[in-house]
């Protein structure tokens, strides 16, 4: 099992009278080569739980697994550097993490910190430069010179550098245009899919749940409500409005639909590629007249 | 960071958190003022009485104060330390070294000086803990008008010291994020020699510089397209009034002056 965690509760400032709980007894796992999203309303623990999936933040209680490595509220900071190489992290807006002269030494930086010879480290920055979709021309540019969307790439290639096993993006399309959203999008589902990394999804974007995500984790006020397939988190509609959570926005045209009569023999189609295929699949069964 | 309380607010509902904070900065001051009268132990022990009296109208648990001084503790027991083995010659000598000397008026003064540093430190924490940042800077502000007479642009250090403050809290949550973006990157903070310590601060300080020139950019654009021209000639939302309670609070420190200067006569 690739992430398993187990009771894990949080507390920040704990043991202050500033003490506030974050999480309380979450437990999931995550498969090997598993992509699962966590989504949740702003504030419901999602940043706080994926910081325990590199020990950014240690567990005040119970304990968690990634991989080879487990992490319990008595795990020296000494033991955390192989484990912070297997999981990379992609912060919400990790273009403020930018700071080497040029590009190049930035992506490189991550890998040179975990011990990587300073000229692999600086190859290997060139093919990650490629591989997020930016030039060789940009490699002795300085990263302050880029726009916003160019300076997230490179961000996120100097994660991606240091080859890890476990993906970890907190939002990562977040201010970015719809063609960066897809690019961004589609690159983590074929590392996902070809390299077989293990990725860990906070979103808002219900869509991108439903289109990538093998495994939903629905969180609220600090605790976990429910694990599933996209499928089934997504059928129980009214117990999502609960969760200050809503449908994507295929699925939300398909229950308009069937509030007019159209059935949906395979369940709610929750992509506009699984939606127009059923429609379509129906008007050649049923001819015109039904729509 | 989480030690730290100094320079905090305790939101609560007491009625030092209800004074006029122009009072209760103009008190802070005064006091430290009073703290330097005293100068035997009877008018320290009025003072810790009064201290005590101000905490104990806070509502803010004694513990909180305890914490707040444990990490400044050091920097007191060294200046203390200093005062007490290299005073000049006087009174008794109890212990004399080549240029170490203990005497009975070093013992005497630091004694005083940490009794001194502990009251100023309680009282400017009750300040802090008990006043919230924004009227820190809208008393001060207040405070600081008579100086417009002597051409110093009172209300742009008021505007430029409001939003620093306002800024505390934005720029160490920037700080901490940046700082766990860079620890997953494999940078190790605090661990090292003092140079490779250095140098893994620069990966937190570039971000840091260049977060908030971006952020002043922003924030002086927005500013303006809302119509701030330059800060003469504004009206103001927040009003403080001087109330009762505030007249009060120098009743007291009136009483509390008085006992100390009789006690400075014995």
């Amino acid at each position: 099992m690739a992430i398993t965690f187990e009771h894990v509760g949080y507390t920040y400032q704990a043991n202050t009278p500033l003490a506030t709980p974050a999480l309380t007894d979450v437990s999931f796992t995550v498969p090997d080569h598993g992509y699962l999203a966590i989504i949740g309303h702003t504030g419901s623990g999602k940043s706080t739980l994926i910081q325990q999936l590199n020990a950014l933040l240690k567990p005040t209680t119970g304990q968690l697994t990634v991989d080879q490595f487990t992490v319990t509220p008595t795990t020296t900071n000494a033991d955390l550097k192989p484990l912070r190489r297997h999981v990379g992290m992609v912060f919400q807006f990790p273009e403020s993490q930018l700071f080497a002269e040029t590009i190049r030494q930035d992506i490189a930086f991550g890998p040179q910190n975990f011990g990587l010879d300073p000229d692999k480290a600086l190859k290997l920055a060139d093919e990650m430069l490629a591989l997020v979709g930016l030039d060789a021309s940009y490699a002795q540019r300085s990263p302050f010179e880029l726009s916003g969307g160019q300076m997230r790439r490179v961000a996120i290639a100097g994660v991606l550098a240091m080859h890890p096993k476990v993906l970890v993006l907190d939002e990562p399309t977040a201010g970015l245009d719809p063609q960066g959203r897809q690019e961004m999008m589609s690159l983590f589902e074929r590392l996902h899919r070809e390299q077989g990394l293990t990725i860990v999804l906070v979103t808002h974007q219900m869509e991108d749940v439903a289109q990538y995500a093998e495994q939903v984790a629905v969180m609220q006020h600090g605790t976990l409500l429910r694990v599933g397939t996209p499928q089934e988190i997504f059928s129980d509609v009214a117990w999502l409005r609960t969760a200050d959570l809503d449908l994507p926005r295929a699925a939300q045209f398909a229950q308009k639909l069937a509030q007019r009569g159209v059935n949906w023999p395979q369940g709610l189609p929750l992509t506009a590629d699984d939606l127009a295929a059923q429609l379509a699949a129906q008007w050649s069964t049923k001819g015109v007249d039904h729509v | 960071m989480s030690k730290f309380l100094f320079g905090r607010y305790l939101p609560l509902n007491s009625i030092v958190h209800r004074l006029d904070p122009r009072n209760k900065l103009l008190l802070s001051f005064c006091y430290i003022i009073l703290v330097f009268l005293a100068n035997n132990w009877l008018s320290y022990l009025i003072l810790i009485a009064f201290t005590l009296g101000a905490i104990r109208a806070s509502t803010i648990p004694l513990r909180i104060f305890v914490r707040g001084i444990r990490p400044l503790i050091w920097l007191i027991l060294f200046t203390v330390a200093l005062q007490l083995l290299f005073s000049p010659t006087g009174g008794h000598v109890y212990f004399h070294w080549t240029f170490i000397n203990v005497t009975q008026y070093g013992v005497v003064n630091a004694g005083y000086i940490f009794i001194r540093f502990l009251l100023i430190i309680t009282m400017s924490t009750l300040l802090t803990l008990s006043t919230q940042p924004l009227d820190i800077a809208t008393g001060l502000a207040s405070l600081m008008k008579p100086l417009r007479w002597v051409r110093v642009p009172v209300d742009t250090l008021a505007m430029m010291l409001s939003i620093a403050l306002r800024f505390v809290p934005t720029l160490m949550d920037e700080a901490q994020k940046i700082m766990n973006a860079q620890r997953a990157r494999g940078v190790d903070f605090g661990e090292g020699g003092l140079i490779k310590q250095a140098k893994a601060l620069l990966p937190l300080m570039v971000p840091l510089f260049i977060s908030a020139f971006n952020r002043a950019e922003d924030l002086s654009i927005a500013m303006e397209a809302r119509g701030y021209q330059d800060s003469e000639h504004r009206s103001q939302y927040r009003i403080l009034t001087w109330q009762r309670r505030d007249t009060v609070t120098w009743l007291i420190f009136a009483l509390g002056l008085a006992l100390i200067l009789i006690c400075r006569r014995w």
